[in-house]
């Protein structure tokens, strides 16, 4: 009897909580293939919603250029965030390092309007000096690698700090540099932590809409930008469309994720199992 | 911290890995926030571009600063700005406690799944987080529209005969920021639940606890850290946030972040604005140390 009763209650509880999660994006999606332009009434199946997506030559534009700026960030921000993640995990006290630790982790929890807008005063001012564009491609791409590199160290460093030392100091015993302990050792352990933090620095800079508005120039509209001009103004089922998209390629991606996770943890299982017969 | 790691390093490599990220923080994080607050305290005037006045100036062989303090003083007389701060804490501090009503049964529950099932359950929290933030606001225009899909529905089952105004409302608001950040306070929850000793809870059954009491008695006050995270974590960036207000909330939804940005572009006001995110910045500053220093304790205390 309270068996029953607390499976009644977790079943309600997933289902509702799972119903609100996704209810909205499933309704988006089935309302990409809706002939009519009033996205909320039904009125037969139809892909013209796709086929006017995929001749909107600004829209593709500014997805490709979306995903080559997401795509430069989350490069950036690994390189970047694995230095810092070194830095807080391997290093000695040193002067300015309590600086170091807030300056890298501030933007975690910091309002998106007071970056945007303390980037482009930062490039207005430094571009007066220097003569340089303020908003452009590459502000963009400085204002994400400056955001999304917090994620990344947190990531990057959570995984540093609980990997065993006892082999980094192995192989320096045995003579190797740092350089190479690095390479040899650390890198392929963590790699697993790279990649989660690059995807995510790439989704990140990917939704960004607020912080490249402020940065963003003439020539430089970006995927989000161009999504939220044109749904301010109401309904419009080509972004349905273009939000089909982009959950069909996130639920791959999860997938796919999930499949090599499961994949690897098999074979580490797999490999301890075969070491430990050739112990015995 | 390991004594041998950087020994063998060339001394000018230490300072690479240290400077790089070091000075991309300076240059990139730190000294914009800096300009800001100059900004702050000067004065809009169109007819230049930049379009304000700087605050040092040489004039008549002399080094003058002026400092200008009556963006602030706007801040607090004009009872715009001041409805603009109460109403974005208001709607920020509702929309946390509703996310923490809806979010806490639901990582209670998979907390208390079996850890291969609740490992699933999890991404799925977390997958429509990965899909764009302007697409899951935007979903919900669609559906409380006055003749959107809610309204529909209500008025065939025969609650309503009118439409609801939902959308454009700042219960429309209330409703986008709880959906967005619903994940950010079921993760820290969920957390701080797997980690409770299931036996404390069996001990108290067997003394003769009820459920219900047992709960208000254990899992509560131990999940304490968990809802202070998953609080800060949505309470935080929902005081500032732009695109849900304006997507959803209609010219009444009133929020700071939302001000902050037409100071900037309609009024090109960029003091004002710079004030107004140096305030913002104050205001949230509490908040956001309560956080770190919660997540620190538990780093800590995970380490004992």
């Amino acid at each position: 009897m309270d068996s029953l009763r607390k499976h009644w209650f977790t079943w309600s509880v997933l289902g509702l909580g799972f119903t609100f999660l996704y209810l909205p994006i499933l309704i988006l999606m089935v309302y990409s293939f809706n002939e009519s332009k009033l996205a909320t009434v039904w009125s037969g199946f139809s892909f013209k919603w796709y086929v006017k997506l995929f001749n909107d030559q600004a829209m593709i534009d500014a997805a490709w250029l979306s995903i080559k700026i997401a795509f430069w960030t989350a490069t950036g921000a690994v390189i970047l965030g694995t230095m810092a993640s070194l830095v807080m995990t391997r290093m000695h006290r040193f002067h300015g390092k309590t600086l170091f630790g807030a300056l890298i982790t501030a933007p975690l929890v910091m309002p998106d309007v007071i970056l945007g807008l303390s980037m482009l005063l930062m490039f207005v001012s430094l571009g007066n000096m220097a003569g340089l564009e303020a908003k452009g491609v590459y502000s963009i791409w400085i204002a994400h690698v400056t955001f999304t590199l917090a994620f990344v160290t947190v990531v990057i460093s959570s995984r540093m700090a609980e990997l065993d030392k006892s082999l980094e100091e192995a192989a320096m015993d045995l003579g190797a540099n740092r350089v190479k302990v690095f390479f040899q050792i650390t890198l392929p352990i963590i790699t697993p932590a790279l990649v989660s933090g690059w995807l995510l620095a790439f989704t990140l800079s990917l939704d960004d809409v607020v912080i490249a508005s402020f940065v963003s120039g003439p020539g430089s509209t970006t995927l989000p930008i161009k999504v939220f001009s044109s749904v301010r103004r109401g309904l419009n089922p080509e972004i349905n469309a273009v939000a089909t998209i982009m959950v069909m390629v996130v639920a791959l991606g999860a997938v796919a994720a999930w499949w090599w996770m499961r994949h690897e943890e098999r074979r580490k299982q797999r490999d301890m199992q075969l070491a430990l017969q050739d112990n015995g | 911290m390991n004594t041998k790691f950087f020994k063998k390093l060339l001394p000018g490599s230490r300072w690479a890995v240290i400077g790089v990220p070091y000075l991309w923080m300076l240059v990139f994080f730190a000294i914009p926030f800096l300009i800001v607050l100059r900004i702050s305290f000067s004065m809009r005037d169109q007819g230049r571009s930049p379009p304000y006045t700087p605050i040092l100036q040489y004039i008549e062989n002399a080094l003058t600063m002026k400092l200008n303090l009556s963006n602030y003083l706007t801040l607090i007389t004009d009872p715009l700005y001041l409805q603009a701060y109460g109403s974005s804490l208001w709607i920020a501090g509702v929309s946390t406690l509703l996310a923490l009503l809806i979010g806490y049964p639901i990582a209670y529950v998979i907390s208390k799944m079996p850890p291969s099932s609740r490992n699933i359950a999890m991404m799925l929290v977390i997958l429509p987080s990965w899909t764009s933030f302007l697409i899951r606001v935007y979903a919900w225009v669609g559906i409380l529209k006055n003749n959107g899909l809610l309204n529909n529905l209500l008025m065939k089952i025969g609650v309503i005969d009118e439409p609801l105004k939902i959308l454009y409302t700042p219960t429309a608001a209330y409703i986008g920021i709880v959906y967005c950040y619903l994940p950010f306070m079921i993760l820290p929850l969920y957390t701080n639940l797997i980690k409770h000793d299931n036996r404390l809870l069996e001990a108290a059954y067997d003394l003769g606890a009820k459920p219900w009491k047992a709960f208000l008695k254990i899992t509560l006050p131990l999940s304490k850290a968990g809802i202070i995270a998953g609080c800060m974590l949505v309470m935080i960036p929902a005081v500032g946030e732009y695109v849900i207000p304006e997507m959803l909330g209609g010219p009444d939804t009133l929020m700071i972040g939302r001000q902050l940005v037409n100071d900037f572009t309609q009024a090109t006001d960029w003091p004002r604005a710079s004030a107004v995110a140096i305030t913002m910045l104050l205001l949230l500053l509490v908040p956001i140390l309560i956080f770190n220093r919660v997540q620190q304790n538990e780093i800590e205390g995970r380490l004992t």
